[in-house]
């Protein structure tokens, strides 16, 4: 169906990390998901926080080489923010009942897991990132996350050289490694 | 020293055969090295995933900074609110603004890749529109033969949703006052412009007059000159509380084809979910789409609006009492001059008649709800 299509093209866009397709996905589906936390005794903040989680489970599961969306953009955001949110309410020991809009759901349980693993490979690297200290943190940040190029981390940190600075970058990601391997063996 | 400086140019070796950019010599080379050296080929493999890791941390950070951004400046357009409810006017401003707005996804993108998107976009989504046309030209179609038979004037009718806008959700809703007021459920309503059709398939433009998340019910008006006020309405909406046990249906349009439908059930019980007391809990099949139908008993009072079910429990179902129609006005009407003038209907007309004489009485007045977003 051409609908489908045009879901598609969000959802690419989405992939593709294109702010439009972002805001227009975002905006379509806010408001369902900020009703149903706070209908379900949840505030504000933790409507926000489970809605953007959300996203970033659909971001990510767009990017994956596999990627395919058997349901419509706004039944999966409502079914992940529902699992979500209960798991989050069992957690907080608030309620075991449930009620919800009458929306569709589907199946969500083996994304989750997948999203889960994702959750916590990020707080390693986070972690690895937050132990290393400066000047090696702000060089791999610099680097990897503002993808700056070696002469301008070169000047910022103060190498009197590109080359010297990648060899400082080199020896802090091998110490990251280190890090982060340290506790990504321990979760396997 | 010597040892990490040795790792460094490693580290560096591998990398550069990863991303590509060795010369096809020394990727040969290396190749063998890879096969003859377990260590070496372990190395890759590590430093290869590793930096897949690293990828996926950085994209979920700029992710992360995207999506504060986005909702920063969708709270500012009113187009999300957070717990902005205790000022009626920043309700008025924040409504005034979802009309006056257009979504973002205009032609005005900045990347190629925003360009194509929103190329398609606006490519495909009047074909979303032809599609529902496709379903309401059949209704059409059988209404003109009917209007043939009688030898009436036939009208020309197209589809009310502008060519560019598309359909977000739906569901059920019906007039409180023959002037044109529907009510429904906020829920119903996610995006910011609606359209009523009704029981025959004749579509309204109407115009959503306040919208409260909180209590979960949302007003609209129709605004369109196809539509004729109706003087009284056949049922009326009650005040006080149902009784348990009350035989109780409603009408709804949960099927996609438009289609009006009848849901018969009873009164369970006084309070709603988790003893909220503005709620009924009915024992009844509800369907996604019946959200916003009116939930009337056995004289033709409507005692609630459908809303919510319990995913748990097979065939239990809420509905808010409509006394909170009632407050719903009180409350709003200071901020919308047209909600002082709605006068809520106080008579039924349908009591002691057989049921099929009340639905029949009552469909025409039940709309399906469809709630899009206005795009140029």
């Amino acid at each position: 169906m051409k609908a489908e299509i045009n879901e598609q093209a969000l959802l690419k866009g989405l992939a593709n990390n294109d702010t439009k397709a972002i805001e227009a996905i975002y905006k379509m589906n806010f408001n369902m998901v900020q009703n149903f936390v706070i209908n379900n005794n949840g505030s504000y903040d933790e409507a926000r926080d489970i809605f953007q989680e959300a996203m970033i489970a659909l971001y990510e599961k767009a990017q994956s080489e596999s990627f395919v969306l058997t349901c419509k953009i706004n039944t999966y955001v409502y079914s992940i923010c529902r699992r979500l949110w209960l798991k989050r309410l069992q957690q907080l020991g608030k309620y075991h009942n449930q009620i919800d809009s009458l929306e569709e759901t589907v199946q969500v349980e083996e994304d989750l897991e997948i999203h889960e693993k994702r959750n916590a490979d990020f707080e390693i690297m986070e972690r690895a990132m937050g132990s290393l200290g400066e000047p090696c943190k702000g060089l791999l940040e610099g680097y990897y996350v503002k993808k700056m190029d070696m002469q301008a981390l070169a000047k910022e940190f103060g190498y009197t050289n590109a080359d010297n600075a990648k060899n400082q970058k080199y020896k802090c990601l091998m110490r990251l490694k280190k890090l982060f391997f340290a506790q990504y063996n321990i979760g396997e | 020293m010597n040892n990490m400086n040795e790792d460094v140019l490693m580290l560096q070796a591998i990398e550069r055969y990863l991303d590509g950019s060795m010369l096809p010599d020394e990727k040969a080379y290396f190749e063998q090295l890879r096969k003859n050296t377990p260590e070496i080929d372990q190395m890759v493999v590590e430093h290869s995933m590793f930096l897949h890791q690293m990828d996926a941390f950085t994209n979920r950070v700029h992710f992360k900074h995207d999506l504060h951004q986005i909702h920063s400046k969708l709270l500012l357009q009113g187009d999300i609110n957070e717990g902005g409810e205790t000022n009626f006017k920043g309700k008025v401003i924040q409504l005034y603004q979802r009309y006056k707005r257009d979504i973002a996804i205009a032609a005005s993108a900045g990347g190629v890749i925003a360009l194509v998107i929103s190329g398609i976009i606006s490519y495909f989504t009047p074909a979303v529109n032809n599609s529902k046309l496709q379903q309401l030209s059949v209704d059409i179609a059988s209404i003109k033969m009917n209007q043939q038979v009688q030898g009436s004037i036939i009208n020309e009718v197209k589809s009310k949703l502008p060519a560019n806008a598309s359909l977000i959700s739906g569901g059920s809703g019906f007039l409180i006052d023959g002037k044109g007021y529907i009510i429904t459920n906020a829920h119903v309503l996610k995006g910011n412009s609606a359209i009523v059709v009704n029981n025959e398939g004749q579509e309204f433009k109407a115009d959503i007059v306040v919208m409260d998340a909180k209590k979960d019910l949302a007003l609209l008006k129709i605004n369109d000159d196809d539509f004729k006020v109706v003087k009284s309405l056949p049922f009326s909406i009650d005040k006080s509380n149902a009784d348990l046990g009350e035989e109780i249906f409603t009408l709804g349009y949960p099927r996609d084809d438009n289609t009006l439908t009848y849901i018969q059930g009873s009164l369970s019980a006084q309070s709603g979910f988790h003893g909220d007391t503005l709620s009924y809990q009915i024992q009844t099949n509800s369907n996604p789409g019946n959200s916003g139908g009116p939930v009337l008993n056995k004289n033709g009072e409507v005692i609630g609006i459908l809303s919510s079910r319990q995913t748990q429990a097979d065939g239990v179902t809420f509905a808010i009492k409509s006394k909170n129609i009632y407050s719903f006005i009180e409350e709003y009407r200071d901020i919308d001059t047209t909600i002082r003038k709605i006068k809520l209907s106080q008579t039924t007309s349908l009591k002691g008649k057989a049921r099929e004489n009340q639905v029949k009485k009552v469909e025409g007045f039940v709309y399906s709800v469809k709630a899009y977003n206005k795009a140029k």
